[in-house]
Protein backbone atom coordinates (compact mmCIF):
# COMPACT_ATOMS: atom_id res chain seq x y z
CA UNK A 1 0.00 0.00 0.00
CA UNK A 2 1.10 3.69 -0.17
CA UNK A 3 -0.12 6.43 0.96
CA UNK A 4 -1.88 9.49 -1.66
CA UNK A 5 -2.90 13.11 -1.21
CA UNK A 6 -6.50 13.74 -2.37
CA UNK A 7 -6.76 17.36 -2.76
CA UNK A 8 -9.65 19.08 -2.92
CA UNK A 9 -10.22 21.91 -5.12
CA UNK A 10 -13.33 24.45 -5.72
CA UNK A 11 -15.00 27.60 -6.14
CA UNK A 12 -15.38 28.85 -3.17
CA UNK A 13 -17.68 31.25 -3.77
CA UNK A 14 -20.29 28.68 -4.52
CA UNK A 15 -20.14 27.56 -0.37
CA UNK A 16 -20.74 31.07 0.71
CA UNK A 17 -23.90 31.08 -0.97
CA UNK A 18 -25.27 27.90 -0.27
CA UNK A 19 -28.52 26.67 1.77
CA UNK A 20 -28.00 24.99 4.78
CA UNK A 21 -29.75 21.75 3.78
CA UNK A 22 -26.92 21.59 0.90
CA UNK A 23 -24.19 22.02 3.45
CA UNK A 24 -25.73 19.21 5.12
CA UNK A 25 -25.88 16.95 2.18
CA UNK A 26 -22.54 17.89 1.54
CA UNK A 27 -21.28 16.64 4.95
CA UNK A 28 -22.98 13.50 4.96
CA UNK A 29 -21.42 12.80 1.49
CA UNK A 30 -18.44 13.07 3.03
CA UNK A 31 -19.34 10.70 5.88
CA UNK A 32 -20.51 8.57 2.94
CA UNK A 33 -17.44 8.46 1.48
CA UNK A 34 -15.17 7.97 3.73
CA UNK A 35 -16.61 4.64 4.49
CA UNK A 36 -16.17 4.07 0.70
CA UNK A 37 -12.64 4.30 1.22
CA UNK A 38 -12.38 1.47 3.51
CA UNK A 39 -15.49 -0.91 1.34
CA UNK A 40 -12.93 -0.32 -1.49
CA UNK A 41 -9.92 -1.70 0.36
CA UNK A 42 -8.18 1.25 1.07
CA UNK A 43 -8.12 3.42 3.96
CA UNK A 44 -7.89 6.61 5.65
CA UNK A 45 -4.35 8.08 6.89
CA UNK A 46 -5.92 11.91 7.48
CA UNK A 47 -7.81 14.95 6.17
CA UNK A 48 -9.05 18.18 6.85
CA UNK A 49 -11.41 20.59 5.16
CA UNK A 50 -9.74 23.64 5.15
CA UNK A 51 -11.20 27.84 6.07
CA UNK A 52 -12.04 30.11 3.07
CA UNK A 53 -9.31 31.63 0.93
CA UNK A 54 -10.24 35.07 1.98
CA UNK A 55 -8.88 34.06 5.66
CA UNK A 56 -5.38 32.70 4.62
CA UNK A 57 -1.89 34.28 5.24
CA UNK A 58 1.22 34.06 2.92
CA UNK A 59 4.49 34.25 3.78
CA UNK A 60 6.85 34.62 0.81
CA UNK A 61 10.85 34.97 0.45
CA UNK A 62 12.51 36.65 3.06
CA UNK A 63 9.22 36.24 4.74
CA UNK A 64 7.31 38.89 3.75
CA UNK A 65 3.72 38.77 5.00
CA UNK A 66 0.79 39.23 2.88
CA UNK A 67 -3.16 38.81 3.46
CA UNK A 68 -4.31 35.99 1.15
CA UNK A 69 -4.18 32.58 -0.32
CA UNK A 70 -0.10 31.76 -2.12
CA UNK A 71 -1.74 31.69 -5.80
CA UNK A 72 -5.54 33.55 -6.26
CA UNK A 73 -7.54 30.90 -8.08
CA UNK A 74 -11.32 30.77 -8.91
CA UNK A 75 -10.91 26.71 -7.43
CA UNK A 76 -8.48 26.51 -4.48
CA UNK A 77 -7.35 24.12 -2.24
CA UNK A 78 -10.52 23.58 0.40
CA UNK A 79 -9.44 20.32 2.04
CA UNK A 80 -7.65 16.80 1.66
CA UNK A 81 -7.72 13.07 2.42
CA UNK A 82 -4.68 11.39 3.15
CA UNK A 83 -5.70 7.84 2.04
CA UNK A 84 -3.78 4.61 1.57
CA UNK A 85 -4.25 2.33 -1.66
CA UNK A 86 -2.72 -0.52 -3.57
CA UNK A 87 -1.31 1.77 -6.44
CA UNK A 88 -2.82 4.36 -8.41
CA UNK A 89 -5.25 2.56 -10.31
CA UNK A 90 -6.72 1.99 -6.78
CA UNK A 91 -6.25 5.52 -5.54
CA UNK A 92 -8.11 6.65 -8.70
CA UNK A 93 -10.96 4.72 -8.23
CA UNK A 94 -11.35 6.07 -4.79
CA UNK A 95 -10.37 9.73 -5.56
CA UNK A 96 -13.33 9.47 -8.32
CA UNK A 97 -15.74 9.07 -4.79
CA UNK A 98 -14.66 11.78 -3.00
CA UNK A 99 -17.27 14.82 -3.10
CA UNK A 100 -16.34 18.15 -5.15
CA UNK A 101 -19.42 19.25 -6.37
CA UNK A 102 -17.67 23.02 -7.14
CA UNK A 103 -14.31 21.28 -8.54
CA UNK A 104 -12.90 18.62 -8.71
CA UNK A 105 -10.05 16.73 -6.66
CA UNK A 106 -6.22 16.58 -7.82
CA UNK A 107 -4.29 12.78 -6.71
CA UNK A 108 -0.85 13.44 -5.72
CA UNK A 109 1.42 10.43 -4.12
CA UNK A 110 3.20 10.93 -0.96
CA UNK A 111 6.74 10.49 -0.61
CA UNK A 112 9.07 9.67 1.44
CA UNK A 113 11.64 12.91 2.13
CA UNK A 114 14.64 10.77 3.77
CA UNK A 115 15.48 10.72 0.13
CA UNK A 116 14.96 13.38 -2.41
CA UNK A 117 12.17 11.90 -4.76
CA UNK A 118 12.52 14.68 -7.11
CA UNK B 1 28.52 -16.39 -39.52
CA UNK B 2 28.86 -13.56 -42.65
CA UNK B 3 28.30 -10.28 -39.98
CA UNK B 4 25.67 -9.03 -42.27
CA UNK B 5 23.76 -11.93 -42.06
CA UNK B 6 24.00 -11.60 -37.98
CA UNK B 7 22.97 -7.76 -38.61
CA UNK B 8 19.98 -8.58 -40.56
CA UNK B 9 19.38 -11.34 -38.07
CA UNK B 10 19.97 -8.60 -34.97
CA UNK B 11 17.11 -6.18 -36.92
CA UNK B 12 14.91 -8.06 -37.53
CA UNK B 13 15.14 -9.37 -33.95
CA UNK B 14 14.97 -5.95 -32.92
CA UNK B 15 11.70 -5.23 -34.93
CA UNK B 16 9.85 -8.07 -34.02
CA UNK B 17 10.98 -9.19 -30.27
CA UNK B 18 11.95 -5.89 -28.12
CA UNK B 19 8.82 -5.16 -26.81
CA UNK B 20 9.32 -9.12 -25.89
CA UNK B 21 12.63 -8.92 -24.41
CA UNK B 22 11.86 -5.67 -22.61
CA UNK B 23 8.52 -6.51 -21.38
CA UNK B 24 9.78 -9.97 -19.49
CA UNK B 25 13.00 -8.20 -18.44
CA UNK B 26 11.38 -5.47 -16.72
CA UNK B 27 9.80 -7.70 -14.04
CA UNK B 28 13.27 -8.70 -13.09
CA UNK B 29 14.43 -5.33 -12.75
CA UNK B 30 11.39 -3.98 -11.16
CA UNK B 31 12.90 -0.52 -13.27
CA UNK B 32 12.00 0.36 -16.53
CA UNK B 33 15.62 2.49 -16.89
CA UNK B 34 17.16 -0.59 -15.78
CA UNK B 35 15.09 -3.13 -17.76
CA UNK B 36 15.88 -0.86 -20.89
CA UNK B 37 19.29 -0.81 -20.30
CA UNK B 38 19.92 -4.50 -19.70
CA UNK B 39 17.85 -5.57 -23.05
CA UNK B 40 20.23 -3.21 -25.15
CA UNK B 41 22.99 -4.85 -23.54
CA UNK B 42 21.55 -8.35 -24.85
CA UNK B 43 21.09 -6.77 -28.44
CA UNK B 44 25.12 -5.61 -28.21
CA UNK B 45 25.95 -9.01 -27.02
CA UNK B 46 24.25 -11.01 -29.52
CA UNK B 47 26.12 -9.37 -32.08
CA UNK B 48 29.18 -10.87 -31.00
CA UNK B 49 27.94 -14.58 -30.14
CA UNK B 50 25.56 -14.59 -33.12
CA UNK B 51 28.40 -14.12 -34.97
CA UNK B 52 30.71 -16.88 -33.05
CA UNK B 53 27.73 -19.42 -32.80
CA UNK B 54 25.26 -18.65 -35.53
CA UNK B 55 21.84 -17.17 -35.24
CA UNK B 56 20.06 -19.03 -32.76
CA UNK B 57 16.78 -21.20 -33.16
CA UNK B 58 14.68 -18.58 -31.04
CA UNK B 59 16.42 -15.22 -31.50
CA UNK B 60 13.52 -13.84 -29.09
CA UNK B 61 13.79 -16.19 -26.49
CA UNK B 62 17.60 -15.90 -26.76
CA UNK B 63 18.00 -12.37 -25.87
CA UNK B 64 15.08 -12.33 -23.35
CA UNK B 65 17.65 -14.86 -21.23
CA UNK B 66 20.44 -12.73 -21.90
CA UNK B 67 18.51 -9.14 -20.51
CA UNK B 68 17.13 -10.64 -17.68
CA UNK B 69 20.67 -12.32 -16.47
CA UNK B 70 22.17 -8.46 -17.14
CA UNK B 71 19.18 -7.13 -14.73
CA UNK B 72 19.92 -10.37 -12.36
CA UNK B 73 23.07 -9.32 -12.18
CA UNK B 74 22.74 -5.82 -11.81
CA UNK B 75 20.45 -6.46 -8.72
CA UNK B 76 23.41 -8.83 -7.12
CA UNK B 77 25.80 -5.97 -7.43
CA UNK B 78 24.26 -2.92 -7.09
CA UNK B 79 22.57 -2.58 -3.72
CA UNK B 80 21.20 0.96 -4.48
CA UNK B 81 18.95 -0.17 -7.03
CA UNK B 82 17.08 -1.83 -4.24
CA UNK B 83 16.65 1.20 -2.64
CA UNK B 84 15.07 2.84 -5.39
CA UNK B 85 11.12 2.59 -5.48
CA UNK B 86 10.58 -0.62 -7.78
CA UNK B 87 8.23 -0.59 -10.20
CA UNK B 88 4.98 -1.97 -9.18
CA UNK B 89 5.06 -5.16 -10.74
CA UNK B 90 2.00 -7.17 -9.82
CA UNK B 91 2.24 -11.00 -10.59
CA UNK B 92 -1.54 -11.66 -11.68
CA UNK B 93 -4.06 -9.79 -12.49
CA UNK B 94 -7.15 -11.84 -11.10
CA UNK B 95 -9.27 -9.32 -9.33
CA UNK B 96 -11.53 -12.16 -6.61
CA UNK B 97 -14.13 -9.54 -6.12
CA UNK B 98 -15.10 -9.77 -9.62
CA UNK B 99 -16.57 -12.56 -10.57
CA UNK B 100 -16.01 -11.69 -14.18
CA UNK B 101 -12.11 -12.03 -14.39
CA UNK B 102 -12.30 -15.28 -13.04
CA UNK B 103 -12.94 -16.84 -16.31
CA UNK B 104 -10.77 -14.36 -17.99
CA UNK B 105 -8.43 -16.85 -20.12
CA UNK B 106 -5.09 -17.17 -18.70
CA UNK B 107 -5.71 -14.36 -16.24
CA UNK B 108 -2.74 -15.07 -14.78
CA UNK B 109 0.06 -15.19 -17.39
CA UNK B 110 -0.72 -12.58 -19.67
CA UNK B 111 1.50 -11.35 -22.54
CA UNK B 112 4.46 -9.27 -20.49
CA UNK B 113 3.86 -7.13 -24.17
CA UNK B 114 0.36 -6.20 -22.70
CA UNK B 115 1.45 -5.09 -19.55
CA UNK B 116 3.72 -3.03 -20.45
CA UNK B 117 1.48 -1.57 -23.80
CA UNK B 118 -0.96 -1.04 -20.88
CA UNK B 119 1.44 0.65 -18.64
CA UNK B 120 2.73 2.99 -21.55
CA UNK B 121 -0.63 4.32 -21.94
CA UNK B 122 -1.88 4.28 -18.74
CA UNK B 123 -4.95 7.43 -18.89
CA UNK B 124 -3.31 8.85 -16.08
CA UNK B 125 -0.56 10.00 -18.61
CA UNK B 126 -0.81 12.78 -20.80
CA UNK B 127 -1.68 11.57 -24.42
CA UNK B 128 1.14 12.76 -26.29
CA UNK B 129 3.74 10.99 -23.39
CA UNK B 130 1.36 7.96 -23.96
CA UNK B 131 2.03 7.87 -27.81
CA UNK B 132 5.75 8.74 -27.57
CA UNK B 133 6.38 5.68 -24.29
CA UNK B 134 4.83 3.39 -26.83
CA UNK B 135 7.37 4.11 -29.30
CA UNK B 136 10.17 4.55 -27.15
CA UNK B 137 9.67 1.25 -25.09
CA UNK B 138 7.16 -1.18 -26.82
CA UNK B 139 8.73 -0.22 -30.33
CA UNK B 140 12.37 0.39 -28.98
CA UNK B 141 12.67 3.26 -31.26
CA UNK B 142 15.59 5.47 -30.13
CA UNK B 143 14.44 8.59 -28.45
CA UNK B 144 15.86 11.42 -31.27
CA UNK B 145 13.89 8.89 -33.83
CA UNK B 146 11.08 9.34 -31.24
CA UNK B 147 11.57 13.62 -31.41
CA UNK B 148 12.05 13.43 -35.04
CA UNK B 149 8.54 11.51 -35.64
CA UNK B 150 6.62 14.28 -33.49
CA UNK B 151 8.75 17.21 -34.66
CA UNK B 152 9.97 18.43 -31.27
CA UNK B 153 13.61 18.60 -30.33
CA UNK B 154 15.36 16.27 -28.68
CA UNK B 155 16.13 17.45 -25.30
CA UNK B 156 11.75 18.11 -25.68
CA UNK B 157 11.20 14.44 -26.13
CA UNK B 158 13.70 13.11 -23.88
CA UNK B 159 12.24 14.94 -20.48
CA UNK B 160 9.07 14.38 -21.56
CA UNK B 161 10.09 10.34 -21.70
CA UNK B 162 11.67 10.89 -18.29
CA UNK B 163 8.87 12.60 -17.15
CA UNK B 164 6.34 10.04 -17.66
CA UNK B 165 8.92 6.98 -16.60
CA UNK B 166 8.99 9.04 -13.48
CA UNK B 167 5.10 8.99 -12.96
CA UNK B 168 5.24 5.57 -13.45
CA UNK B 169 7.20 4.46 -10.74
CA UNK B 170 6.80 7.86 -8.36
CA UNK B 171 2.70 7.87 -8.98
CA UNK B 172 3.02 3.99 -8.78
CA UNK B 173 1.60 3.47 -11.96
CA UNK B 174 0.85 -0.58 -11.89
CA UNK B 175 2.45 -2.86 -14.48
CA UNK B 176 -0.08 -5.04 -15.16
CA UNK B 177 -2.99 -5.44 -17.62
CA UNK B 178 -6.14 -4.17 -16.48
CA UNK B 179 -9.28 -6.73 -15.21
CA UNK B 180 -12.08 -7.39 -17.03
CA UNK B 181 -14.22 -4.63 -16.59
CA UNK B 182 -11.78 -1.66 -16.93
CA UNK B 183 -10.37 -3.71 -19.77
CA UNK B 184 -12.81 -1.78 -22.69
CA UNK B 185 -12.04 1.69 -21.38
CA UNK B 186 -8.46 1.23 -20.90
CA UNK B 187 -7.83 -0.66 -24.33
CA UNK B 188 -9.57 2.34 -25.72
CA UNK B 189 -6.66 4.85 -24.03
CA UNK B 190 -4.65 1.85 -26.05
CA UNK B 191 -5.94 1.60 -29.46
CA UNK B 192 -5.98 5.47 -29.71
CA UNK B 193 -2.52 5.58 -29.12
CA UNK B 194 -1.62 2.90 -31.94
CA UNK B 195 -3.87 4.84 -34.16
CA UNK B 196 -2.13 8.47 -33.25
CA UNK B 197 1.10 6.54 -34.19
CA UNK B 198 -0.12 5.39 -37.37
CA UNK B 199 -2.26 8.69 -38.24
CA UNK B 200 1.00 10.84 -37.56
CA UNK B 201 2.82 8.37 -40.28
CA UNK B 202 0.10 8.58 -43.03
CA UNK B 203 -0.59 12.57 -42.86
CA UNK B 204 1.28 14.01 -45.82
CA UNK B 205 3.78 16.66 -46.39
CA UNK B 206 4.97 17.40 -42.62
CA UNK B 207 8.34 15.66 -41.54
CA UNK B 208 10.76 13.06 -43.09
CA UNK B 209 9.08 10.63 -45.49
CA UNK B 210 10.66 7.30 -44.47
CA UNK B 211 10.46 8.58 -40.56
CA UNK B 212 6.46 8.04 -41.75
CA UNK B 213 6.21 5.30 -43.27
CA UNK B 214 8.37 3.86 -40.06
CA UNK B 215 5.37 5.30 -37.97
CA UNK B 216 3.18 3.22 -40.12
CA UNK B 217 4.48 0.42 -39.99
CA UNK B 218 5.28 -0.08 -36.42
CA UNK B 219 1.44 1.14 -35.75
CA UNK B 220 0.68 -2.07 -38.06
CA UNK B 221 2.56 -4.04 -36.30
CA UNK B 222 1.48 -2.85 -32.54
CA UNK B 223 -1.79 -3.26 -33.98
CA UNK B 224 -1.36 -6.79 -35.59
CA UNK B 225 0.11 -7.86 -32.02
CA UNK B 226 -2.61 -6.54 -29.68
CA UNK B 227 -5.09 -8.14 -32.41
CA UNK B 228 -3.32 -11.51 -31.96
CA UNK B 229 -3.38 -11.11 -27.77
CA UNK B 230 -6.57 -9.67 -27.27
CA UNK B 231 -8.67 -10.80 -29.99
CA UNK B 232 -11.69 -11.24 -27.96
CA UNK B 233 -11.86 -7.67 -27.76
CA UNK B 234 -13.59 -7.24 -31.37
CA UNK B 235 -11.94 -3.29 -31.13
CA UNK B 236 -8.57 -4.56 -31.62
CA UNK B 237 -9.66 -6.17 -34.93
CA UNK B 238 -11.36 -3.18 -35.79
CA UNK B 239 -7.91 -0.93 -35.03
CA UNK B 240 -5.79 -3.89 -37.61
CA UNK B 241 -8.60 -3.71 -40.48
CA UNK B 242 -8.90 0.09 -40.21
CA UNK B 243 -5.22 0.69 -40.40
CA UNK B 244 -4.53 -1.99 -43.10
CA UNK B 245 -7.25 0.03 -45.36
CA UNK B 246 -6.01 3.41 -44.93
CA UNK B 247 -2.47 2.02 -45.54
CA UNK B 248 -3.72 0.12 -48.81
CA UNK B 249 -3.78 4.12 -49.62
CA UNK B 250 -0.94 4.98 -48.68
CA UNK B 251 1.11 4.89 -52.42
CA UNK B 252 -1.71 6.97 -53.84
CA UNK B 253 -2.07 9.84 -50.79
CA UNK B 254 0.42 12.11 -52.66
CA UNK B 255 1.16 12.97 -55.86
CA UNK B 256 5.02 12.92 -57.30
CA UNK B 257 5.48 16.36 -55.84
CA UNK B 258 4.42 15.07 -52.49
CA UNK B 259 1.41 17.02 -52.94
CA UNK B 260 -2.15 15.93 -51.25
CA UNK B 261 -4.20 13.73 -53.25
CA UNK B 262 -8.39 13.59 -52.17
CA UNK B 263 -10.08 10.06 -52.84
CA UNK B 264 -11.37 11.63 -55.84
CA UNK B 265 -8.10 12.11 -57.60
CA UNK B 266 -6.77 8.87 -56.46
CA UNK B 267 -5.47 5.96 -58.83
CA UNK B 268 -7.31 3.53 -57.45
CA UNK B 269 -5.86 0.54 -59.09
CA UNK B 270 -2.43 1.58 -57.45
CA UNK B 271 -4.24 0.89 -53.70
CA UNK B 272 -2.64 -2.35 -52.09
CA UNK B 273 -4.95 -5.14 -52.77
CA UNK B 274 -3.66 -7.52 -50.57
CA UNK B 275 -3.99 -5.19 -47.86
CA UNK B 276 -7.69 -4.53 -48.68
CA UNK B 277 -8.52 -8.50 -48.69
CA UNK B 278 -6.70 -8.87 -45.59
CA UNK B 279 -8.47 -5.18 -43.83
CA UNK B 280 -11.80 -6.19 -45.30
CA UNK B 281 -11.94 -9.83 -43.65
CA UNK B 282 -10.43 -8.50 -40.25
CA UNK B 283 -13.02 -6.19 -40.19
CA UNK B 284 -15.77 -8.46 -41.19
CA UNK B 285 -14.72 -10.78 -38.11
CA UNK B 286 -14.45 -7.55 -35.87
CA UNK B 287 -18.33 -6.62 -36.85
CA UNK B 288 -19.17 -10.26 -36.69
CA UNK B 289 -18.36 -9.90 -32.70
CA UNK B 290 -21.53 -8.15 -31.42
CA UNK B 291 -22.41 -4.31 -31.41
CA UNK B 292 -19.10 -2.74 -32.94
CA UNK B 293 -16.76 -0.33 -31.59
CA UNK B 294 -15.66 3.33 -32.77
CA UNK B 295 -12.74 1.38 -35.01
CA UNK B 296 -14.53 -1.02 -36.21
CA UNK B 297 -17.21 1.19 -37.22
CA UNK B 298 -14.25 3.22 -39.21
CA UNK B 299 -12.74 0.21 -40.88
CA UNK B 300 -16.60 -0.56 -42.21
CA UNK B 301 -16.31 2.76 -43.61
CA UNK B 302 -12.63 2.69 -44.89
CA UNK B 303 -13.95 -0.77 -46.05
CA UNK B 304 -16.69 0.84 -48.23
CA UNK B 305 -14.60 3.36 -49.88
CA UNK B 306 -11.77 0.64 -50.45
CA UNK B 307 -14.58 -1.46 -52.38
CA UNK B 308 -15.72 1.41 -54.48
CA UNK B 309 -14.34 1.52 -58.22
CA UNK B 310 -14.50 5.19 -57.93
CA UNK B 311 -15.87 7.93 -56.00
CA UNK B 312 -19.31 8.38 -57.48
CA UNK B 313 -19.62 4.48 -57.08
CA UNK B 314 -19.17 4.25 -53.51
CA UNK B 315 -22.18 3.30 -51.40
CA UNK B 316 -22.85 6.48 -50.32
CA UNK B 317 -25.58 5.67 -48.50
CA UNK B 318 -24.03 3.09 -46.54
CA UNK B 319 -21.20 5.37 -45.47
CA UNK B 320 -23.89 8.02 -44.05
CA UNK B 321 -25.67 4.75 -42.05
CA UNK B 322 -22.18 4.01 -40.79
CA UNK B 323 -21.47 7.44 -39.62
CA UNK B 324 -24.97 7.45 -38.21
CA UNK B 325 -23.99 4.23 -35.88
CA UNK B 326 -20.38 5.97 -35.33
CA UNK B 327 -22.07 9.29 -33.92
CA UNK B 328 -23.80 6.71 -31.67
CA UNK B 329 -21.00 5.52 -29.66
CA UNK B 330 -18.41 8.48 -30.44
CA UNK B 331 -19.90 11.22 -30.97
CA UNK B 332 -17.54 14.04 -31.68
CA UNK B 333 -17.67 17.50 -34.05
CA UNK B 334 -14.71 15.70 -36.50
CA UNK B 335 -17.41 12.20 -36.84
CA UNK B 336 -20.30 14.95 -37.68
CA UNK B 337 -18.56 16.73 -39.63
CA UNK B 338 -17.65 13.78 -41.63
CA UNK B 339 -20.83 12.34 -41.90
CA UNK B 340 -22.11 15.59 -43.43
CA UNK B 341 -19.74 14.96 -46.23
CA UNK B 342 -20.87 11.66 -46.86
CA UNK B 343 -24.47 12.79 -46.95
CA UNK B 344 -23.46 15.55 -49.44
CA UNK B 345 -22.20 12.49 -52.02
CA UNK B 346 -25.69 10.60 -50.76
CA UNK B 347 -28.40 13.36 -50.92
CA UNK B 348 -26.29 16.28 -53.05
CA UNK B 349 -23.98 18.87 -51.37
CA UNK B 350 -27.28 20.99 -50.69
CA UNK B 351 -28.71 18.84 -48.41
CA UNK B 352 -25.11 19.00 -45.90
CA UNK B 353 -25.00 22.53 -45.89
CA UNK B 354 -27.53 22.83 -43.41
CA UNK B 355 -25.38 20.02 -41.46
CA UNK B 356 -22.10 22.35 -41.80
CA UNK B 357 -24.42 25.23 -40.37
CA UNK B 358 -24.78 23.67 -37.83
CA UNK B 359 -21.60 22.84 -36.76
CA UNK B 360 -20.08 26.04 -37.50
CA UNK B 361 -21.02 27.03 -34.26
CA UNK B 362 -19.00 24.52 -32.68
CA UNK B 363 -16.28 25.45 -30.77
CA UNK B 364 -13.95 22.51 -30.75
CA UNK B 365 -14.30 22.97 -34.59
CA UNK B 366 -13.39 26.58 -34.08
CA UNK B 367 -9.79 26.30 -35.75
CA UNK B 368 -10.57 23.03 -37.96
CA UNK B 369 -9.45 23.59 -41.18
CA UNK B 370 -11.32 21.02 -43.05
CA UNK B 371 -14.90 22.74 -41.69
CA UNK B 372 -14.10 25.31 -44.34
CA UNK B 373 -12.80 23.51 -46.72
CA UNK B 374 -15.67 20.79 -46.91
CA UNK B 375 -17.84 24.15 -47.25
CA UNK B 376 -15.46 25.56 -49.54
CA UNK B 377 -16.00 22.03 -51.68
CA UNK B 378 -19.92 22.02 -51.26
CA UNK B 379 -19.91 25.54 -52.71
CA UNK B 380 -17.95 24.93 -55.55
CA UNK B 381 -19.72 21.74 -56.70
CA UNK B 382 -23.29 23.80 -56.26
CA UNK B 383 -21.69 26.89 -58.46
CA UNK B 384 -21.26 29.24 -55.79
CA UNK B 385 -17.62 30.24 -56.60
CA UNK B 386 -17.18 33.31 -54.58
CA UNK B 387 -18.54 31.60 -51.62
CA UNK B 388 -16.05 28.92 -51.99
CA UNK B 389 -13.28 30.98 -52.99
CA UNK B 390 -13.78 32.43 -49.87
CA UNK B 391 -14.22 29.35 -47.47
CA UNK B 392 -10.68 27.77 -49.29
CA UNK B 393 -9.00 31.11 -48.19
CA UNK B 394 -10.69 30.39 -44.25
CA UNK B 395 -9.14 26.78 -44.72
CA UNK B 396 -5.94 27.89 -45.69
CA UNK B 397 -5.08 30.31 -42.85
CA UNK B 398 -5.69 27.21 -40.46
CA UNK B 399 -3.92 24.63 -42.03
CA UNK B 400 -0.41 23.99 -40.98
CA UNK B 401 0.51 21.08 -43.38
CA UNK B 402 1.92 22.57 -46.29
CA UNK B 403 0.68 19.75 -48.33
CA UNK B 404 -2.69 20.15 -47.52
CA UNK B 405 -2.30 24.27 -48.43
CA UNK B 406 -0.96 23.73 -51.81
CA UNK B 407 -3.81 21.63 -52.43
CA UNK B 408 -6.33 24.52 -51.54
CA UNK B 409 -4.42 26.78 -52.94
CA UNK B 410 -4.53 24.89 -56.29
CA UNK B 411 -8.76 24.58 -55.56
CA UNK B 412 -8.75 28.42 -54.93
CA UNK B 413 -7.39 29.21 -58.59
CA UNK B 414 -9.85 26.72 -60.15
CA UNK B 415 -12.70 28.47 -58.32
CA UNK B 416 -11.17 31.81 -58.82
CA UNK B 417 -10.64 31.18 -62.53
CA UNK B 418 -14.63 29.93 -62.66
CA UNK B 419 -15.58 33.32 -61.13
CA UNK B 420 -14.04 35.19 -63.69
CA UNK B 421 -11.76 36.90 -61.34
CA UNK B 422 -7.95 37.22 -60.60
CA UNK B 423 -6.57 35.02 -58.16
CA UNK B 424 -6.48 36.82 -54.97
CA UNK B 425 -3.72 36.80 -52.80
CA UNK B 426 -3.05 33.79 -50.57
Amino acid sequence: MAKYAILIYEDQARYATMSPEAWGALVDAHSTFVKQVFELGGSLAGGEALAATTTATTIKGAGTVTDGPFVETKEALGGFYVVEARDLDHAVEIAKLCPAPFGGVEVRPVVDPTTNPF
Amino acid sequence: MQADAVAAALAQAHRSEWAFVLSATVRVAGDLDVAEECAQEAYVSALQAWTRDGVPERPGAWLTTAARNKALDRLRREVTLRRKLPLLVEPATVDPHDPADLDWPDAAVPDDRLRLVFTCCHPTLAPEARVALTLRLVCGVPTPDVARAFLVSEPTMAARITRAKKKISEARIPYRVPGRAELPERLDSVLTAVHLLFSTGHTAGEGDALVREELCDRALHLARTLAALLPEQAETRGLLGLLLLTDARRATRTDEQGRLLLLADQDRTRWDQRAILEGLTVTAGALASGPPGRFTLQAAIAGVHAMAPSLEQTDWPRVVHLYDRLLAVWNTPVVALNRAAAVAFADGPAAALPLLDELATEPRLADYPYLPATRADLLRRLGDAAGAAQSYRRAMELTANAAERAFLEQRLAEVSRAAGAEPAPG
